[in-house]
């Protein structure tokens, strides 16, 4: 078996034992960059000798005994929308296209202190506004499964070089199904942890009560270690929450008799596509045999979350993306007449339309007269949503159901209707909104040769819940890799 | 006889808080230094950075709002306030509205006849600071510097109860009193730390109707304001005189020209999109941490006054003087605890002190001497080691320098010349030298003595005991 | 379609959100929004009466620090990045009030 057939904790156990080195493991990944990085586009930015002069310096650490955690020695990928100290981010924009943080990210920084390599920065929706990742200002990110199609998105370039093994693990960010439908599209496990597990600073903000960083890798056991490492009480964001059940590999049993599942009729109705129905639904089964107890229910507001979900995450996003204006980082017009000329004129040749589309739709719901009418009916709409999953999780320790309503879309599908690509998000937004967590595995694929994804859900803080099932279904069968994989 | 009119007067007072740090970093608020040096991510806006709240700001607010009789939002939240300049690297500012921390209260001010009157406080929020604009005189850029970014203020918004400039003067004196002595911040218009917006209209007298009201922004002294005031309500009487009407807007206010205009752009929506601030919990304000901060609260200037009048001894307008500012009352306490002299203290700080302050067109606030070296000069004066002339001498070094005087008199040499036999001899040289006005003495002339005093102590670098000088004139002549 | 977005709607929010935007993206931008309020009147429906507005999905309050300094200097990296900077500072055209 090729090195880059080891999952991240396998890779970090062999480093440990001095049977391969971070350095191999690098240039391993690197030798993948190159061969595949001109058709797949996972990257915005990669540095050949800063990854393997870092991979270096954690090799040595390790022998000397300094790094010994599960993940010490291991290549990641990190969105290009958390900060990186010294290495450029730039959430995909042109705004940003030379912006290089003087802080690391939070969660890029628990990876770096547990031994974790940074291979590059990661290709993404413009600011992770989109589904597909060809709202890039740096082109689109083919799906290595077949690259006539899409990888998802936004953390796109994070699921697509998990998939095509350019990286062991990625980081991704989740504001409305951004981590879980493209892992879904490319065959990968995530998680979109809790809201407050994982702390947002140094997370470039799209919508900030919705955004969570998670996980995207090979298996559910490399998911679990990877929470464990990522997840931190920080001091620096006031929305991060103080657990202390944060041991998410005691949950990697195979074991889910008497887990209560709840399946959503309303996940299954109008607009899923049959095949991944059948695969989802076949995943239901597979639990129901391992002695989970499997239940239909009416969730309700279902259709409801997507337009709550657009208003809420468009007004904050219209005003998190008001600091970029050129005056103190990022692209600045060449010429202009006066302070207002080159805010609009640096504003409107830097942002991409999509990001445009939802700032204008976010200034315009928060602005006088509306208010009311647009962005409290959407909190008020939240609030109703989160009573419905309480209710829910009253009765069940998980709810089952499909990631994405079709496999990945061609390339070019999405964009010209928004709608129907934001109805792409049906099975995730809802997740955001009520600050759930939820982990994604793959469960099959379509007659394409698309893979297919199943959502578990859980409650607050039940993180174990769904790795749990996760874990047990994952142990059922082996699914077929990525084509690109060796 | 044409119209009465009568001046309608709101004001919104910004007062930069006493913290250590900014309101959501920790980033030193102290004033001055290097452009941008008292920054971090944070208060520069930088992609990604987090706001925390700083919990003495919280404290402050909860101290001012309680002393000026508020009630508490025991539940409050911080909302986003979206508009774009470049003193404000987020393009929005962390401010509160839909819940600010005190609303209803009130503080009392004494008019011009000697009555009271009460004027309302609609409410009290929290709020980060903007960086300053510093405009090139040669070429069409501004410089943006972040140090004040995010220092923390309260905004006080008051009802529209004052009728005056008077008023608004008695009001904001009140005010910067009662916030310097809950120790909440310093209150120096000149470096900012206290800044009002005047929201002015006018209405003929007996009208039930407020007028159409222009805001005057950022007006940086008290005597500014009180022409501001005055100009605003002539060219408001003006326009309504000739037929006109008052447009609602915000004015900026020229005091050096003294005249006002309006600040219209057409980028300028005035339309600010507040929601709730994503990245900050709310604050939940139990009974315990109010009473505590109750508890906190210290001696204001009501009880003050009464205790110098009855523990000191001290006339009650003495006493008034001494509590009109906080940093003048904690001197006078100070010192007095020192040298034990609350009356020879209180001459001191009433007399040459307010004297300098005025001639030097300071504030109390800026008094930086040492009561020590106040107590040490008291000493010297009363055990006759220095006369009074010297003293004051001495004191203006003080005052300026805070100068040690006991190792000043010695070094200068400056000590009452007691030696009665140097001094006599001194004497006796002066009255050979000016027979005129030994005659003119003898002659019954009072004047004549007073020149001679003079004259002696010229010859002594005014260093001669005033007494013994007497003395053996007399005896001589 | 029932929200009709006028060109003074689409002129104000860009002023509001400062973009500039061309004939054609006006265009574009008046019909994206006017399907995207269609769509979110969808909220009407329901009947919110007496539910309060959820803005944190968990309640947690009271997060503070402490007032102590703890940032050194930030000039450095403050103007790191910055388009143009001179003295310290941060350039811009000249803000002026009128």
């Amino acid at each position: 078996m090729g090195i880059l057939e080891l999952t991240a904790v396998e890779l970090s156990a062999k480093i440990r034992a001095g049977e391969t080195t971070a350095v191999e493991a690098m240039q391993a990944v690197i030798e993948q960059i190159e061969k595949h990085e001109e058709s797949l586009n996972c990257y915005v930015t990669f540095d050949k000798e800063a990854a393997l002069h870092a991979a270096a310096e954690v090799q040595k650490k390790i022998e000397s005994g300094e790094l010994t955690g599960p993940l010490a020695g291991v290549p990641v990928a990190i969105k290009d929308n958390m900060c990186t100290k010294g290495m450029l981010t730039t959430c995909s924009s042109k705004i940003l296209y030379n912006f290089v943080p003087t802080f690391t990210s939070e969660a890029v920084l628990n990876l770096e202190q547990a031994g974790a390599v940074i291979i590059g920065k990661t290709n993404m929706d413009e600011f992770a506004m989109g589904s597909t990742t060809e709202t890039s200002y740096y082109g689109e990110t083919k799906n290595p499964w077949n690259t006539q199609h899409v990888p998802g998105g936004s953390s796109g370039g994070s699921a697509a070089a998990v998939a095509a093994q350019e990286c062991f693990f990625a980081l991704g960010s989740d504001t409305g199904g951004s981590i879980r439908q493209p892992a879904s599209y490319c065959g990968v496990v995530d998680m979109k942890p809790t809201y407050g597990t994982v702390s947002r600073y140094g997370l470039v903000a799209y919508g900030s009560s919705l955004d969570q960083i998670g996980p995207l890798c090979k298996t559910v056991t490399d998911c679990a270690t990877i929470m464990e490492v990522i997840a931190s009480h920080d001091k620096k964001d006031s929305t991060s929450i103080a657990r202390e059940d944060l041991d998410f590999t005691s949950a990697l049993v195979d074991d889910v008799k008497g887990l209560k599942i709840g399946i959503p009729r309303d996940y299954f109705g109008q607009g899923l596509d049959p095949e991944v129905k059948e695969a989802v639904l076949a995943a239901a089964k597979t639990l129901e045999e391992k002695g989970a107890v499997v239940e239909e229910f009416e969730l309700g507001l279902v259709d409801y979350a997507i337009p709550a979900y657009y208003v809420i995450a468009a007004a904050e996003a219209s005003s998190n993306l008001e600091r970029f204006d050129g005056v103190a980082y990022g692209y600045r017009t060449e010429s202009y007449e006066g302070l207002h000329n080159m805010y609009k004129k640096s504003r409107s040749e830097g942002f991409g339309a999509e990001v445009k589309r939802r700032i204008m739709l976010g200034s315009f719901v928060l602005s006088s007269g509306y208010y009311d009418a647009y962005y409290l009916k959407a909190l008020r709409t939240k609030a109703l949503i989160k009573e419905e999953f309480n209710k829910a999780f009253a009765s069940y320790d998980v709810i089952l159901g499909p990631a994405a309503p079709t496999t990945a879309p061609k390339l070019g599908a999405s964009l010209s209707d928004p709608i129907k690509m934001y109805l792409g998000d049906i099975y995730t937004i809802s997740v955001n909104l009520a600050g759930l967590p939820s982990i994604c595995v793959p469960c099959g694929q379509d007659s394409k040769g698309l893979p297919i994804g199943l959502q578990l859900i859980g409650d607050c803080f039940q993180e174990k819940n769904i790795i749990r099932a996760a874990y047990a279904y994952e142990q059922t069968g082996h699914f077929a890799k990525c084509p690109l994989a060796e | 006889m044409g119209k009465q009119y009568e001046t309608v007067i709101g004001l919104e007072v910004h007062v930069e808080l006493a913290t250590k740090t900014k309101i959501f970093c920790a980033c030193s608020t102290e004033f001055g230094g290097k452009p941008n040096s008292h920054t971090c991510p944070v208060c520069t806006g930088m992609p990604g950075s987090l706001p925390v709240l700083n919990k003495q700001v919280v404290e402050y607010a909860l101290a001012v709002g309680l002393a000026a009789n508020c009630k508490i939002h025991q539940y409050c939240k911080f909302d986003r306030k979206n508009y774009f300049y470049p003193d404000n690297p987020q393009n929005y500012q962390i401010s509160q509205l839909y819940l600010p921390i005190c609303y209803e209260g009130g503080i009392e001010i004494e008019t011009k006849d000697g009555g009271k009157k009460t004027i309302g406080i609609h409410e009290i929020h929290m709020e980060e600071d903007a960086g300053k604009l510093v405009h090139d005189d040669w070429e069409d850029v501004s410089l943006v510097d972040y140090n004040r970014s995010g220092v923390p203020l309260i905004e006080i918004v008051s009802e529209p109860d004052m009728r005056s400039a008077e008023e608004v003067i008695a009001y904001l004196e009140k005010l910067r009193m009662l916030i310097q002595y809950l120790g909440a911040s310093d209150c120096k218009m000149q470096e900012g730390s206290m800044r009002a917006d005047v929201n002015l209209s006018v209405r003929e007298v007996g009208a039930a109707e407020y007028g159409t009201r222009t805001e005057m922004k950022n007006i940086g002294s008290f005597k500014a304001i009180a022409r501001a005031i005055e100009n605003e309500t002539a060219r408001q009487i003006d326009l309504i005189e000739s037929g006109e009407k008052v447009v609602q807007e915000t004015r900026r206010w020229n005091d050096e020209q003294g005249y006002s205009y309006a600040m219209r752009s057409k980028e300028d929506a005035q339309d600010y999109r507040y929601f709730p601030e994503p990245d900050l919990v709310p604050i939940v304000i139990s009974d315990e941490w109010l009473e505590s901060i109750r508890a906190k609260q210290p001696e204001l200037q009501p009880q003050k006054l009464e205790r110098y009048q009855a523990e000191f001894g001290l006339p009650a307008y003495d006493a008034g003087i001494l509590t009109s500012a906080k940093k003048l009352a904690d001197v006078f306490e100070a010192t007095t605890e020192i040298c034990g002299k609350p009356k020879k203290v209180s001459n001191w700080l009433m007399g040459e002190t307010m004297r300098l302050l005025k001639e030097k067109n300071m504030d109390p606030e800026d008094l930086s001497f040492s009561p020590e070296n106040l107590a040490k000069l008291i000493e010297l004066t009363e055990a006759g080691t220095i006369n009074g002339t010297v003293a004051k001498e001495v004191f203006e070094l003080i005052f300026a320098e805070n100068i040690d005087p006991d190792a000043y008199v010695e070094e200068h040499g400056l000590k009452t010349v007691s030696d009665e036999g140097e001094l006599r001899a001194t004497i006796e040289q002066i009255i050979k030298e000016n027979p005129q006005s030994v005659e003119d003495y003898h002659s019954g002339k009072q004047k004549a003595m007073g020149f001679l005093v003079g004259q002696t102590m010229k010859a002594t670098g005014g260093k001669a005991n005033p007494g013994l000088v007497n003395k053996i004139l007399k005896e001589l002549l | 379609m029932a929200n009709v977005i006028r060109d003074e709607t689409i002129d104000y929010v860009g002023i509001l959100a400062k973009l500039e935007l061309s004939q054609e993206e006006k265009e574009a931008a008046k019909k994206d929004m006017a399907s995207m309020l269609d769509y979110i009147d969808k909220l009407n429906e329901l009947d919110t009466t007496g539910v309060e507005p959820m803005s944190h999905v968990f309640p947690v309050n009271n997060v503070f620090r402490e007032d102590v300094v703890e940032n050194p200097d930030g000039s450095e990296d403050a103007l790191a990045n910055a388009p143009e900077s001179r003295d310290s500072a941060y350039v811009v055209p000249k803000t002026v009030d009128q």
